[in-house]
């Protein structure tokens, strides 16, 4: 049995069988069942689906039970809500300044999507962010992409917000040959692409890990005489990688609402 | 030989932005110290700098996979 197969054989909590050659086999899941192909995309469900509605049911009911019948003197579930969301607010402001009250509802939805979809990696039985796949951070990302460009129009008018951005003013005439790619690139393309990767790669260096480490000792614990310290170290070292592993998914959440309202801010308030 | 060279590829595309990240770091918590009532702005520019620093990091990050295919 190979090194890989023992890793896929762990993460499915069975026997794998079967032969495959690259990391894909731990984030690649097979449809449950055939569904529909739409367009030449297969939308079929499987373990990933299945992770992800499960958990935007658990955060749509924590939600919808914390704010429901919100009272003055607020309980538990609806102070952790207000502090969620105080503390989205105090970001949005922080950054967009008095016109963030609008995107406080979006950055949220954002935050705590992004954060229970990553929390789905330490989850026992799931084991698996769906942020790891990229459809989910390329439509995150998207959807930041498209609200930063539609502030920027709405606030300052076509004409000036994309002449600000591809003519920065104050600028000698000649290097605009240089600038305006470089600043179309990153405005307009490198921003989302950067903001979906982050999140991706993130979410996939952090499965890989903890699967390695589960790995670990799944493998050598039950071998006793052999390799039976390295299981142990195993052992020791998983509290240590949850730990840093939910340090990472509260971080990623964290930065990517930080920039999508930077880009926004930068979108609402014309460059100085 | 494409493992390899892919591994290469991210390995080196890190070694830039870990040096950025690092001064860039040690700066914010510097300033954060000398002036702790900024601590709010800094942390904010902070985070704008790792992101744009950051960057190319991931690049090589999805040129590795790109690589691999």
């Amino acid at each position: 049995m190979t090194v890989g197969l023992r890793l896929a054989a762990a993460d499915w909590g069975g026997e794998f069988s079967g032969t495959f050659d690259n990391i894909n086999s731990l984030f690649r899941f097979p449809p449950l069942f055939d569904g529909i192909t739409l367009f030449g995309f297969d939308l079929w469900i499987n373990r990933t689906i299945l992770i992800a509605w499960f958990m935007t049911l658990v955060v749509m009911t924590i939600m919808l039970l914390g704010t429901g019948r919100a009272k003055v003197i607020p309980g538990k579930l609806q102070s952790l809500v207000e502090m969620i969301v105080d503390f989205v607010r105090e970001i949005a402001l922080d950054i967009i300044g008095p016109k963030g009250h609008k995107y406080v509802p979006l950055l949220t939805t954002l935050f705590v999507f992004i954060l229970f979809m990553n929390l789905a990696k330490l989850t026992p039985f799931l084991m698996l962010p769906p942020t790891s796949r990229i459809a989910f951070p390329l439509f995150l990302a998207g959807i930041v992409w498209l609200v930063y460009i539609g502030a920027g129009i709405k606030e300052q008018g076509f004409v000036h917000y994309f002449g600000e951005m591809l003519f920065p003013p104050g600028v000698p005439k000649v290097l605009y040959v240089i600038l305006t790619p470089i600043e179309v690139i990153s405005n307009l393309i490198l921003r989302p692409f950067t903001l979906m990767v982050r999140l991706f790669a993130n979410m996939v260096a952090g499965h890989i890990l903890v699967v390695i480490t589960l790995v670990t000792i799944h493998v050598f614990l039950p071998s006793f005489p052999v390799g039976w310290m390295v299981g142990v170290i195993g052992l020791l070292a998983a509290p240590l990688v949850f730990a840093f592993e939910l340090l990472i998914i509260g971080l990623q959440a964290y930065i990517f609402i930080m920039l999508a309202s930077v880009y926004i801010g930068s979108s609402v308030e014309p460059a100085h | 030989m494409d493992n390899l060279s892919s591994a290469l590829v991210f390995g080196l595309a890190t070694l830039g932005p870990g040096l950025g990240l690092g001064m860039l770091i040690s700066k914010a918590i510097e300033s954060t110290a000398r002036q702790p009532e900024a601590a709010g702005m800094i942390r904010t520019t902070m985070f704008i700098g790792i992101a744009v620093v950051e960057a190319l990091a991931l690049l090589g990050f999805v040129l590795a996979f790109v690589l691999q295919a």
